[in-house]
């Protein structure tokens, strides 16, 4: 068991408010190789961004342990970066400095000065994102400000790459264009992303797996399911392949038959 | 007279509005004109490109005058009778002259143009002032990013900063038995608490977005600090600083009433003394725009500070 590279094990997550307490994360158990791109999808309010956050470190678990290469994680790291679903790039930086920032806490003792740059540079090239390196976040579009969030999120050269939800507050178009960027940049690094969704299609263009989880409170894993598309992979052709249709087909009936979003609970 | 007065009205309400409409049009024409001659001529007119920019001065600065000189000609009117206890603009210019057309004569230690003494009083505003804002920003950090310093020191902070400045300066001049470090200390300690209770709004309110950027990258707090909570907060900060430093300025010319010296405040209570009232209303005026400069400076300095931060 010790050769699993990100291993969640028995997470339970209860948080605590005055007296009340409610408990998000119920026995949640999964491992996850490298160079894996892992989905988890679910409706709103099922903890999805809680385990992300925990496999983060930003939230503390109440029960179990998440293990990296066999060591336990409770603090947030570089080697665990994250893409937040809003960027979250300072605003009074640069796209570079933003950038920068990162890699200059980073590399700082283990890169000179140039090669932090071009290190900079190249991930902001690999996120089509170079030509804006000066401007600010105010000053460019949604879809480039997630890019640059993207870019300083690999420029931490991190073990696992967190995306939470990275796309959604984008347009359609958009958000295609940066799936395709995203699957490429997998392509190339072969990083190992998890990445929190609620849409299907997304879901089952990127992910080697998608983890179903069940509604809240006491949201467990439901269902995983195999992805098992040839890469590279097609946006067109897929639409008419039978192997995406059927996943696609068990995702939404498990979302919308057996775990229907109620929504008084 | 009825040119002014006409003018007057135009500087407030709806005539203005419909005045600036009618003027933008005026200058839009020969714009639109200058379009279409584009291919013979490549650079605009000077008289085009200055013409909007003396209009928009035109429009800020005359208003004021005109409002300047009404209320010289009402105060005029109202202080010329024989019984009038203050003097008429007209007697201030006579009796006064030397100080508002020199204020850097030098004709020895105790008589000095008014721009010496505002200098003496600025100086001791900046020592106080930039001490207040670095410590009002460290406690104000410290209050804001702790709840317990913030549960330990608000409810202690809020009763001090309601302590009016001047009441500080006896306890300030027993304890320094000198009055240059009293009046800088009563600067301090008037100015600290708005830069202290500001920041520490502006750190309460870093968005948990930034805080997680700084977890996930591991910031230590001194990087934390420069990094993220300074240019965060800094429009809080900015706020604090514009407050402070208007209070600072207020209470150093009360401050310097008292303990003497060479100030702006204490030449206003030794010309109260030998009854020099023409001198007063001069250095009033002298302490207003210098007042008014200090805020637009702090203003500015935080307009450039804060530049990105607060559009997202």
């Amino acid at each position: 068991m010790t050769s699993a590279y990100l291993k969640i094990d028995h997470v339970e997550k209860t948080f605590q408010r005055g007296s009340a307490t409610t408990n998000v994360l119920k026995d949640v158990s999964l491992v996850i190789d490298k160079g894996e791109y892992v989905s988890i999808i679910g409706h709103s309010g099922c903890g999805k961004s809680t385990l992300l956050n925990i496999v983060a470190g930003l939230t503390p678990v109440t029960e179990g342990a998440v293990l990296l290469e066999g060591k336990e994680v409770n603090a947030p790291g570089p080697e665990r970066a994250v893409v937040f679903q809003n960027h979250s790039l300072l605003p009074w930086l640069s796209v570079y400095d933003n950038v920068a920032l990162a890699v200059n806490k980073v590399f700082g003792r283990t890169k000179s000065k140039t090669e932090r740059h071009d290190w900079i540079m190249h991930n902001l090239d690999l996120v089509q994102m170079g030509h804006a390196k000066d401007k600010r976040p105010s000053e460019i579009s949604g879809g480039m400000k997630q890019r640059v969030g993207i870019a300083r999120g690999l420029a931490m050269e991190p073990k696992i790459l967190l995306l939470d939800e990275p796309f959604g507050a984008l347009d359609a178009l958009t958000r295609a264009h940066l799936q395709d960027s995203i699957m490429q940049i997998h392509a190339t690094l072969g990083n190992t992303m998890i990445m929190i969704t609620h849409d299907v299609d997304e879901a089952v263009l990127l992910s080697d797996r998608i983890v179903m989880m069940t509604n809240g409170p006491s949201a467990r894993i439901g269902e995983v399911l195999d992805v098992r598309l040839e890469r590279p992979r097609k946006r067109l052709e897929l639409v008419s392949d039978r192997t995406y249709i059927a996943a696609r087909e068990a995702v939404l009936k498990f979302l919308y038959e057996r775990h229907r979003f109620v929504e008084a609970a | 007279m009825n040119a002014p007065i006409d003018h007057g009205r135009d500087g407030m309400g709806q005539p203005a509005l419909k005045d600036a409409g009618a003027g933008a049009k005026v200058v839009a024409l020969p714009a639109a004109a200058a379009v279409v001659a584009l291919p013979r001529a490549t650079g605009k007119p000077l008289s085009e490109t200055l013409a909007p920019l003396a209009k928009s001065v035109l429009v800020t600065v005359l208003p004021p005058l005109v409002t300047i000189a009404l209320i010289l000609l009402f105060w005029q009117i109202a202080a010329s009778g024989p019984q009038s206890s203050l003097p008429p603009p007209s007697k201030i210019w006579e009796e006064a002259r030397d100080l508002i057309t020199e204020p850097f004569y030098w004709a020895g230690s105790q008589d000095i143009g008014l721009g010496w003494r505002i200098l003496v009083s600025l100086q001791r505003v900046a020592i106080g002032f930039s001490l207040a804002a670095i410590v009002g920003v460290l406690l104000g950090a410290l209050v804001g990013q702790s709840v317990w310093a913030m549960r330990g020191l608000d409810p202690v902070f809020q009763v001090l900063r309601t302590v009016p400045p001047l009441a500080w300066l006896p306890l300030s001049l027993a304890a320094f038995r000198d009055s240059q470090p009293s009046a800088i200390f009563v600067i301090f300690i008037t100015a600290i608490w708005p830069v202290i209770i500001n920041t520490a709004v502006g750190i309460r309110n870093i968005p948990q977005d930034y805080r997680n950027v700084a977890q996930v990258l591991r910031l230590n707090q001194v990087e934390f600090f420069f990094k993220i909570m300074v240019p965060s907060a800094a429009p809080y900060i900015f706020t604090g600083l514009r407050i402070g430093v208007g209070l600072s300025w207020l209470a150093i010319v009360a401050a310097e009433m008292l303990t003497g010296g060479v100030g702006i405040g204490f030449f206003i209570w030794d010309a109260w003394n030998s009854s020099r009232l023409s001198d007063i209303i001069v250095a009033l005026v002298y302490i207003g725009v210098v007042g008014f400069v200090l805020d637009r400076l702090v203003a500015f300095i935080g307009a450039i500070v804060t530049r990105g931060t607060a559009a997202q």
